[in-house]
């Protein structure tokens, strides 16, 4: 709601009503309901910073420059006895700053026109006001018109990140739930997990190839399944750590398919063929007295793949994908 | 058979029990860690001269349930820490690869 700095009568359900829906980035027919429960559900009490940095209309503005200086804020309400005045943006500082006026009053300068939020206000509102009004920021009146706290996109960004992240936590316990002692394979299961691989790092090596390991072992996918992406992995990341000047081990769970996808940036394969062919290495000795390097690591890799595919250039970098067909191993 | 059983009956050094009441179904010997991944058959003894925590890897990726390394060869910290960690049995023995096969061989009557 706008507000002119002297506290305006509250807004009607009909005025509220005629916000809503018009700039929300999510649409009420296609996106899943959680969402779109979780932003009706949340309040902006819930979401706001209650912590005010506040000055007072007598306080030279230097004080609201100081104050955001010392806080990292852009903007500091001009509050008395609890009622809000007015607001000083970043943007009046510099406008002060230019006009050499940064020792006059807050309350000769500040923003009288200001947008207002209350804190009983579903969270949707909030992503809406952001939306229309371009404002860093928005002041937070209680009932009685009194400021109590101040919300910005940051503040919304953290509280959605907390709440999602507790939502699929549910969500997934309800699946394993449902799902007893199988998993059950289907297009919503999804997973994606990146591991950077440095070069010689075996300190490190085979972490990666255990964490996707563990990640399948606990959905409870078949142990024959595991072990292919397993091997592939974990040959993939040896391969990264071994050859390559570093690269990602990625893993990504999809629509019944799993897929391990190893990228590195150099220093390329010459003849791929070659280097796919059982018993043919480059490692050096160092390398062979860790029992890697015998030539059979993109060998065991491709025995292990439904799909199998290895691009390389000399000079810029490798990219090998390795593709288990869970779904299809699973209705054999 | 046992894993404990096979322990007592070969006299091998326990240096991480890992699960003593699991069973050992086969034995598997081989240096290259790419070999055991393709081949090594599940809940088997590894037999290897690799004393470093890359065995552990690969044995637990295979689902081998205890290393036997030979020649009395020094097992590193790491080594031991990863075997504890993942529950591998880690043994030790003062016999070549051949000797220490042949006799797990005998033992499991795999021969």
């Amino acid at each position: 709601m706008e507000t002119d700095a002297a506290p305006q009568p509250p807004p009607t359900p009909a005025m509220l009503q005629k916000t809503r829906g018009q700039t929300l980035p999510v649409d009420a027919h296609h996106q899943p309901l959680v969402l779109l429960e979780l932003i009706q559900r949340l309040k902006v009490r819930d979401v706001m910073t209650q912590e005010i940095v506040s000055v007072q209309r007598h306080e030279p503005l230097w004080v609201a420059q100081a104050a955001m200086k010392d806080k990292h804020i852009s903007g500091v309400p001009v509050v008395e006895e609890g009622r809000l005045f007015g607001l000083v943006s970043i943007e009046d500082i510099i406008r002060a700053v230019e006009g050499g006026y940064i020792a006059q009053p807050c309350g000769d300068y500040m923003t009288t026109k200001l947008v207002v939020l209350e804190d009983d206000m579903p969270l949707s509102f909030a992503v809406q006001y952001f939306d229309r009004f371009r404002f860093g920021r928005f002041p937070v009146l209680n009932r009685d018109r009194a400021l109590v706290g101040i919300i910005c996109q940051r503040d919304i960004n953290r509280a959605l990140l907390v709440e999602l992240s507790a939502e699929f936590n549910r969500m997934e316990q309800t699946v394993a739930q449902i799902n007893g002692h199988t998993a059950k394979i289907d297009a919503n299961t999804y997973m994606l997990r990146e591991f950077p691989v440095a070069k010689y790092d075996f300190e490190n090596a085979g972490k990666a190839a255990n964490v996707i390991k563990a990640a399948m072992i606990e959905r409870k996918y078949p142990p024959k399944i595991v072990r292919r992406v397993a091997v592939a992995a974990y040959e993939l990341e040896i391969n990264l750590c071994v050859h390559s000047v570093g690269g990602v081990l990625s893993w990504q769970l999809s629509n019944g398919r799993s897929e391990v996808i190893a990228k590195d940036s150099g220093p390329g394969i010459a003849d791929v063929e070659w280097a796919c062919r059982d018993g043919t290495s480059t490692a050096n000795e160092w390398i062979r007295s860790l029992g890697f390097g015998a030539g059979l690591g993109l060998v065991n890799v491709k025995r292990v793949s439904d799909e199998f595919e290895i691009t390389s250039q000399l000079g810029s970098g490798t990219i090998v994908r390795s593709a288990v067909n869970i779904a299809l191993e699973e209705n054999k | 058979m046992k894993l404990s059983e096979l322990i007592a009956s070969a006299g091998f050094e326990v240096i991480s029990p890992g699960n003593a009441a699991c069973e050992v179904v086969a034995g598997y010997t081989s240096d290259l860690l790419s070999d055991v991944m393709a081949h090594c058959p599940e809940d088997s003894i590894f037999i290897t001269v690799q004393n470093h925590k890359n065995s552990v890897a690969v044995s637990t990726l295979v689902g081998a349930v205890a290393i036997l390394v030979v020649h009395d060869r020094e097992i590193p910290k790491d080594m031991l820490d990863a075997a504890q960690a993942e529950n591998v049995a880690l043994l030790r023995t003062s016999k070549n690869q051949f000797e220490a096969s042949c006799l797990v061989a005998k033992i499991l009557s795999v021969s």
